[in-house]
């Protein structure tokens, strides 16, 4: 693979964790609260695409937003509304607690070894061939990250509703007291989160077919550790981390040796932590910016 | 929006009571307010003023009494409803949305009361234009000069067209020209909707001049209130000022005044 091919792959990579982290990103700006069971969402939308493997792919694909969507919104009156008030750490447990739960649900459901997924599998065909081995997949992640990433940023910037988000995000009692319903507000976040988490069950279960308990985990704690690195308290910013996160992993995984992939993960994990230590309140925040505690 | 009262009050507070953690910020305070009527509320740091719009507002729970508005117990809504009964306000600090810009902290004013975004973007264009912000109307909050903070958190709640405005120190950091502007604005609420208008100030010849009737506040309770000749002939309303001079006002009393000594004008 050439130069080329490395970086659209860890740009790819990079859309899609981008798309994670947007999800985690929008509940936790209107409610400050981190939902570490996003990743189940992701891992629900993936089974009900197998589930509906008989059905014409667009249906299934129109079900699964319904399914992340009734998911996302599900957590958010189930668990988030009776902590409300709790605090960060509480829903934080709490949310770890729900993910670790429904992880052994799809283990007794769906057994641990796995369900593939041959949903648009020509997507898989290489749209390059040769050194660069570029395939539709990639190009589509990107592209659905552009347009969804663009219709946020239009949605916040240049709707009502947008203003009413990211006033809540920036002072939730003083949006009280002008009127802003926040209720109305946090769910709209919910349903966003989920709708994301259902782009990315499709983008990823066409990159990696095989769906196991784990197939969310493994990609909300990338992304999250992508949210951080951004800096937590900025959409912009957590979204932008997500990406690099992805974009060094899939570099990596691309420049080293075979026997030294295994590696991969412990490397990206130190690139964050040296971030980290560097910068505590996140890569893009501003120098000086207060570190976010959850 | 609200309409009038039966017996006429567009707005009561009766016997209101806030208390924190035992000790009370507010003892059994009864306030009405007519339509197109504009109430001062004055009174030495620590007095409680703050405390009373927050209890109107939603923002501090009372511990006793109630509160009407349009004939309508409110005291147990929460501060979002309360917007939308008609109840606007505006902070002691402004409290904007510094991320957002000028044009849009005032059309979220209009927008959070269920306006739709056209007429919100048709009134906000009026009030910046009649503020002289039109050309800052593009900046974020977070870069406005104080003054223009506070003449856009004005324009935020007047925006609305409440029932009741409730304004908290609106002419702290005003150079004095920007008084007459804001005084316009508040005149702007009353004359088009017949709002209700209950105005804090510590520049207490600011409040005297343009309210119609002026409640004095002393250590939560109502000290006398009347016509604005009345306050200024009032021997206990210097005497409160002065008398708390140096120990009010860092005692947390109502929790959101500004601490330091301050004079009122000698009646």
């Amino acid at each position: 693979m050439t130069v080329v091919g490395y970086l659209v792959n860890a740009i790819s990579l990079g859309a899609l964790y981008a798309l994670i982290a947007v999800s985690v990103g929008l509940v936790f700006g209107v409610l400050r609260q981190i939902n570490l069971a996003q990743g189940e969402v992701i891992t629900f939308g993936a089974y009900s695409l197998w589930l509906m493997r008989s059905l014409p792919t667009w249906l299934a694909i129109v079900l699964c937003f319904a399914v992340c969507i009734a998911a996302s919104l599900l957590l958010q009156v189930a668990v988030f509304r009776p902590l409300r008030g709790a605090s960060a750490l509480t829903t934080l447990v709490a949310t770890f607690g729900v993910s670790y739960g429904l992880e052994a649900l799809w283990l007794i459901i769906f057994g641990p070894s796995g369900n593939t997924v041959s949903m648009l599998t020509s997507l898989n065909n290489t749209v390059v061939g040769g050194a660069v081995a570029l395939r539709w997949i990639t190009l589509v992640e990107i592209g659905a990250a552009v347009v969804l990433l663009g219709g946020l940023l239009l949605l916040l910037f240049r709707t009502s509703l947008g203003m009413r988000m990211r006033a809540v995000a920036e002072d939730l009692r003083a949006a009280r007291l002008v009127g802003v319903r926040i209720g109305q507000v946090v769910t709209w976040a919910f349903v966003l989160s989920g709708a994301s988490a259902a782009v990315v069950a499709v983008l990823a279960t066409v990159q990696t077919p095989l769906v196991t308990p784990t197939f969310g985990l493994n990609l909300i704690i990338f992304a999250l550790v992508g949210v951080v690195l951004g800096g937590l308290d900025h959409l912009g910013r957590a979204t932008a981390g997500g990406f690099i996160v992805g974009f060094v992993n899939s570099l990596l995984g691309s420049i080293l040796p075979e026997q030294e992939l295994v590696f991969v993960t412990s490397l990206t994990f130190l690139f964050v932590v040296v971030v980290l230590v560097v910068r505590p309140a996140g890569l893009l925040a501003p120098r000086g910016a207060d570190v976010e505690r959850v | 929006m609200s309409e009038g009262a039966d017996d006429g009050h567009l707005l009561v507070c009766q016997e209101v009571t806030v208390a924190y953690a035992g000790l009370r910020a507010l003892s059994a305070v009864s306030l009405t307010l007519d339509r197109a009527e504009i109430i001062g509320l004055i009174g030495p740091n620590g007095a409680g003023k703050t405390t009373l719009v927050n209890a109107m507002s939603g923002f501090a729970p009372i511990t006793h009494g109630s509160i009407q508005l349009g004939g309508a117990e409110i005291s147990k809504l929460s501060p979002e409803r309360r917007a939308h009964r008609g109840l606007a306000r505006t902070f002691q600090h402004g409290r904007l949305f510094g991320d957002l810009s000028a044009r849009e902290n005032v059309e979220l004013g209009a927008i959070a009361v269920g306006c739709s975004a056209r007429e919100a973007r048709r009134r906000t264009h009026a009030l910046l234009e009649e503020i002289g912000l039109l050309d800052l109307a593009a900046s974020p909050a977070s870069e406005l000069s104080h003054g223009d903070q506070q003449r856009v958190s004005v324009a935020r709640a007047v925006v609305a067209e409440p029932a009741v405005l409730l304004l908290d120190e609106p002419a702290a950091g005003l150079p004095a020209e920007g008084l007459g502007e804001l005084a316009s604005l508040v005149e702007h609420a009353r004359s088009a909707r017949g709002a209700g208008v209950v105005v804090i100030d510590h520049n207490v010849e600011f409040v005297l001049g343009l309210s119609d009737r002026v409640v004095v506040l002393d250590h939560g309770e109502v000290l006398t209130e009347g016509t604005p000749a009345h306050v200024r002939s009032h021997a206990g309303v210097a005497a409160a000022y002065f008398g708390t001079v140096g120990s009010v006002g860092t005692d947390g009393t109502d929790g959101t005044d500004e601490a330091g000594t301050r004079t009122v004008p000698v009646p």
